[in-house]
């Protein structure tokens, strides 16, 4: 946000691009879960688009992210996130828009040293170079920290106005928020990708595992985000909502799981993957009856739905919460 | 100009507004885009995008299974 409105007071016109890849916290995310204290969702770069008076083009680039995600050039972050590459990525799909519409150069919101892999001073030119942007990437925040770029040597945009922002620390771009009268912003940067998360990465983990492959749909990334995860067997998943708006979103995944619907008290929707027989059913049942308000009743009843459309009412009783292990958890 | 359904049921924010922005983008002037989700955040994101595109609101309906908004193609 800041970095567009420097370049807009320097009289350019700036539009912005917002990449989803299904890994972003944003949006869906809010969406799902219910939580009436909340702020109203929003969606933050169509809020400040707004708020900037620009165009903003949201991409899609859930299919092209794979590659990135699965087999990284530069490796992984402390989880599973490719921020090198993804930076990268990223600046090159904006330098394919950039050209494809007509623009001269790219800014980014990037500060020196803010993140550890990806905004270092020997990071920043590795983006560039291997994005193919090279010096049409201006990075508006720290461009006096830098060489100048084309649109600085160009006088395109005046160096003088611009920031030599570095480190951590958030308080420059908080007081030139304030400066240009911004009162109101989405959070700073970082802490939007579900991959920096060790939770997520874990149960993402798992799925390669289970599955034996290193792939995945936009389904099985969006339902990571979603309900409690536990493998009590290897080859037994169960995924149990923990509230009405998770019932709601998994309820839209019915035809492609088996899954067990409480029907003797209020209780999550719980979808079941890999079971192999009765037991395996049981068993996820006596955890899914955990997680409902008949958690202390001697037996509680699902309406069990197989991934075949077989169905047939199931009695169990609860485990104990010292019996669902800690160690099924993902 | 004329009438178009588009389905973005099952779809959570943004992928609604992708789904309006491609659609609108092989639309004309005048057209008009109806727009059916399930997920509740597409009545806050997609005026907020006619609003940063220039294309008219048209309506808004919420009902306990489906979201419905009507937007005209303004370019």
């Amino acid at each position: 946000m800041l970095a567009a409105r420097v370049m807009q007071d320097q009289g350019l016109h700036v539009e912005g691009l917002n990449f989803f890849t299904g890994f972003c916290v944003e949006g869906h995310t809010h969406a799902i879960r219910s939580n009436p204290n909340r702020k109203p969702r929003r969606n933050n770069a169509l809020w400040v688009a707004e708020q900037l008076g620009i165009p903003l083009h949201i991409v899609d680039v859930i299919e092209e992210y794979k590659s990135v995600l699965l087999r990284p050039h530069h490796g992984y972050g402390a989880n599973l996130n490719p921020c090198l590459d993804c930076k990268t990525f990223m600046v090159g799909k904006a330098l394919e828009w950039m050209q494809a519409h007509d623009f001269d150069f790219i800014i980014t919101g990037e500060v020196l040293g803010q993140r550890p892999m990806s905004q270092r001073r020997d990071t920043f030119p590795v983006v560039a170079r291997e994005s193919g942007a090279n010096d049409r990437l201006l990075r508006p925040l720290c461009a006096q920290l830098q060489p100048p770029t084309l649109p600085e040597r160009e006088g395109w945009v005046d160096r003088e106005q611009l920031y030599g922002f570095s480190g951590r620390t958030r308080k420059p771009q908080i007081a030139l928020a304030r400066q240009l009268g911004i009162e109101d912003y989405a959070q700073p940067a970082g802490g939007c990708c579900f991959l920096t998360d060790a939770a997520y990465s874990r149960k993402l983990r798992d799925l390669w595992q289970s599955r034996a492959e290193r792939d995945y749909e936009l389904d099985d990334i969006m339902l990571l985000k979603v309900g409690r995860h536990l493998r009590p067997k290897p080859h037994l998943k169960v995924i149990v909502a923990r509230d009405a708006g998770e019932t709601r979103y998994l309820r839209g995944y019915r035809k492609r799981f088996t899954y067990l619907d409480m029907t003797s008290h209020n209780g999550p929707l719980t979808l079941v993957e890999g079971e192999r027989g009765d037991a395996d059913v049981e068993l996820a049942a006596r955890i899914a009856a955990r997680f409902g308000q008949g958690r202390e009743a001697k037996s509680v009843s699902f309406q069990f739905v197989s991934r075949g459309g077989i169905e047939r009412e199931l009695q169990v009783a609860p485990f104990t919460v010292d019996e669902v292990l800690g160690d099924w958890y993902l | 100009m004329s009438t178009h359904q588009l389905d973005a049921t099952g779809l959570l924010c943004p992928l609604p507004v992708i789904r309006t922005q491609d659609r609108v983008a092989t639309l004309r002037q005048g057209d008009v885009l109806s727009v059916h989700c399930t997920d509740p955040g597409a009545l806050l994101d997609i005026p907020a995008w006619c609003r940063i595109h220039g294309h008219e609101l048209l309506s808004t309906q919420e009902s306990e299974e489906e979201v419905l908004i009507c937007i005209r193609v303004r370019k």
